[in-house]
């Protein structure tokens, strides 16, 4: 028992040095000599060299003139992420929904079609950057409208930016808020709010 | 559903197959023969003391015991002065001890489940070396008792020894866990999970606002989370987070590595019993039941939402609590993966799901995450499945029944008992408590039936060690974290301990050679009887608390009730 115990003690300071210090760190190294940019954040810059925000979170976009992303349950907290965890019996979920497919009603008359629902809905992050092409597309009409530009060239800049399954089948078609809205203000200058 | 979906499951069940044989022989070749560079093993058993010499099922258990009350010390020491540690850029202060006690006991047992908010709870260094630390020997450990129990039953030679548990578990993580995290790690990396050490960024936004984004070192705690079936997210959302899971070629390789292990070793144990079809039987029996329940949650998940029904929406699935790029497909997929096998880390918020594309995740962990399960936990809870269906064939034929030659007994099935019980007593016993008590219902996020759910899933996840939750529920409570840490103690250690004694008592026993009378363990027959003994005994247990919380929540649903 006493010799089991120190082997224990030397086995737990070996695996915890080895697998707890030792294996991080050296993937550290490995990964901002490799990979800086992801490592760090995929972050990206405005034109003055700041940093504008990450391409891989969602931030909020209010403005008619910008393309807006899914509700978030966080309030697009990156350091507290999380989704609704509302449930499929829900009242607080329904009027939650319709609450949201209102605001968009009115925010979007000249929208094609009925509401996308992942617009309504809340992501399992509450940092979803992306959208589907149909959801962004829906989008198209307010952001030509609030920008005084033909409709035709905001959906040139969103189909542009549209990026397929991997490898054929993997997950789903999507587009990325921030990089489109980056392109809007490139193309049309910085949105009017 | 769509082709596109289909196709992704296909190609997923296709990898999945593809890596078992090798990764499978490479694993017998790692325990069972010489491992590769045998230096550095001599090396790696010298410097923490260890004798090569092979150990009873008492002193194994003992060893195991000893390793996991360290481990658990140390990493609620470690949460209880982070505050003093370096690592710690946010300046989080010390973990509360309810929560401390919670957290390393979920880690200890290959848990994961998550009381805390990782974001704002727990430093980097806690991260790497209390949590993620555990990552590696926590799996390592299951891999042992799963090594343990195959002896037991595979070896002929009627010796009282089942290897030694500090080979095993070095042998685990030097030569399984380490190289291959490594190489994952940095395959994520290069897809966007962050790596780096920076404490949070906080800038202004396009529009103007503020925004806060936590960083730190995910990538190599990721890489070990899916690989050794823990399921700890480094942030709160877990698989979810784009810098946990940033593309949908992440999100296969994540569920790939998760199956990996525990389909491999399916394969390295037909290498042990010396017939490869004792081995591809349980992958079998593994696989029906997987591929049954994926098609259920992917059918209900490809419906709309019903608390949305109504509302002027377009045509889609259940979008609530899932992420674009993965869509329904996937996040079906990942879910029933996850809690296959004893994972519990989630690319979408399973509370969200409609009522039966929720129950299927519950009822994989109610079955006793054998459905490929944990790695090592996953083999050794269906070998005693395998157990039990044998004595139950035996009973019907009327003869003593054999396994591998071996006879089954009335001590080994006393033991099985056990093993068998201890899970739905904890289950049940708890979330009958926690039903009825106002510090238990108080943490409830969802009323009506769907409420009863999440807490018969908190209890379930905590004793099958999964660590996936209806994570609407607040368990950082005292009475939550304190009773989920009795579950998950008692989910792992109760369990195997009976695991060890069954092996102990099998390893001594004589073969017999198979003759006409002997029930073939390898063919469609058993496979057949194996499934429907796992299913009709979770099925007893659990169908009446599962009618209460999602079956009832699906017909009221349908009736178009709200609560």
């Amino acid at each position: 028992m006493k010799k089991n115990f120190f082997i224990s003690l030397r086995a737990t300071v070996f695996t915890l040095l080895l697998c707890g210090l030792a294996y991080p760190l050296l993937v550290t190294g490995a990964a901002l000599a490799l990979f800086p940019s992801r490592a760090r954040g995929s972050l990206v810059l405005d034109e003055r060299g700041a940093v504008a925000g990450s391409e891989l979170i969602a931030q909020a976009f209010a403005a008619k003139g910008y393309l807006q992303p899914r509700p978030s349950a966080v309030n697009y907290d990156a350091a507290g992420s999380g989704g609704s965890n509302l449930g499929p019996t829900s009242q607080a979920l329904h009027d939650r929904a319709k609450a949201a497919v209102e605001q968009l009603q009115r925010d979007n008359p000249s929208a094609p079609g009925p509401v996308p629902a992942e617009l309504a809905t809340t992501s399992a992050s509450g940092l979803d950057p992306h959208l589907s092409p149909e959801a962004a597309l829906w989008q198209a009409p307010r952001i030509a409208q609030a920008r005084k530009v033909d409709l035709a060239r905001v959906r040139a800049i969103i189909e542009a930016h549209v990026e397929e399954r991997a490898l054929w089948v993997l997950g789903e078609p999507r587009v990325n808020v921030l990089l489109v809205n980056l392109a809007l203000d490139l193309h049309f200058g910085k949105g009017p709010t | 559903m769509t082709a596109a979906g289909w196709l992704q499951i296909a190609l997923f069940c296709a990898a999945v197959l593809a890596v078992t044989e090798p990764l499978g022989l490479y694993l017998f070749r790692v325990f069972e023969q010489e491992p590769p560079l045998p230096r550095l093993d001599r090396f790696v058993q010298r410097l923490c003391g260890v004798k090569a010499e092979e150990q009873t099922w008492g002193a194994y258990a003992v060893s195991l015991l000893l390793f996991s009350a360290l481990g658990l010390a140390i990493t609620y020491l470690l949460q209880r002065v982070q505050h003093l540690l370096p690592g710690n850029p946010q300046h989080l202060g010390p973990v509360e001890p309810a929560l401390a006690f919670n957290t390393a006991a979920s880690f200890v047992t290959n848990t994961d489940w998550q009381s805390y908010t990782p974001e704002t709870t727990v430093s980097y260094l806690t991260q790497m070396a209390g949590l993620a630390w555990h990552n590696f020997t926590s799996a390592a450990t299951g891999l042992g008792v799963a090594l343990a129990i195959a002896r037991g039953l595979t070896r002929t030679n009627r010796q009282k020894t089942l290897g030694n548990f500090w080979v095993d578990v070095l042998r685990a993580t030097v030569y399984v866990l380490l190289p291959l995290c490594a190489v994952y790690a940095l395959f994520l990396c290069s897809q966007g999970v962050l790596q780096n050490f920076s404490g949070y960024l906080s800038f202004t936004t396009v529009e103007g606002g503020k925004q806060v984004i936590a960083l730190g070192p995910v990538a190599s705690q990721e890489a070990i989370k899916m690989l050794g079936t823990n399921g700890g997210g480094f942030f709160n959302a877990n698989s979810a987070h784009p810098f946990e899971n940033p593309t949908p070629l992440t999100n296969f390789v994540q569920m790939v590595s998760i199956f990996a292990i525990p389909a491999a070793l399916t394969f390295t144990y037909g290498r042990m019993a010396r017939d490869a079809r004792q081995g591809w039987a349980l992958f079998a029996a593994m696989a029906v039941l997987f591929l049954a329940g994926l098609t259920v949650v992917y059918w209900a998940e490809a419906h709309q939402n019903p608390a949305l029904r109504g509302l002027a929406l377009g045509p889609s699935g259940n979008l609530e609590g899932k992420e674009s790029r993965f869509g329904v497909a996937a996040s079906a997929l990942f879910a029933t993966v996850t809690t296959a096998a004893s994972c519990g880390a989630v690319n979408a918020m399973h509370d969200s799901f409609t009522p039966l594309g929720g129950l299927v995740p519950l009822v994989n962990i109610q079955l006793g995450e054998v459905i490929f399960g944990g790695v090592g936990a996953g083999l050794y809870g269906m070998l005693i499945f395998v157990v039990l269906t044998v004595f139950i064939a035996g009973l019907m034929v009327g003869r003593t029944p054999e396994y591998l030659g071996k006879k089954v007994e009335a001590r080994e099935m006393k033991l099985a008992m056990l093993y068998v019980l201890v899970f739905p007593l904890l289950i049940l016993g708890l979330a009958g408590w926690a039903a009825v008590v106002p510090a238990g219902t108080s943490s409830l996020a969802n009323a009506g039936p769907h409420g009863l759910s999440e807490i018969v899933y908190a209890f379930s996840s905590g004793a099958g060690n999964n660590g996936s939750a209806f994570a609407g529920l607040n368990a950082n409570t005292r009475f939550w974290n304190l009773l989920l840490a009795v579950d998950m103690l008692a989910g792992r250690f109760l369990m195997i301990l009976p695991v060890l004694a069954i092996a102990g008592s099998m390893a001594e026993k004589k073969v017999a050679p198979a003759g006409p009378g002997t029930f073939p363990t390898s063919g469609g027959l058993f496979v057949g009887l194996l499934v429907a003994v796992i299913l009709i005994l979770g099925a007893l247990t659990f169908f009446p608390a599962l009618s209460l919380g999602p079956v009832v929540e699906h017909f009221a649903a349908s009736a178009g009730r709200l609560f």
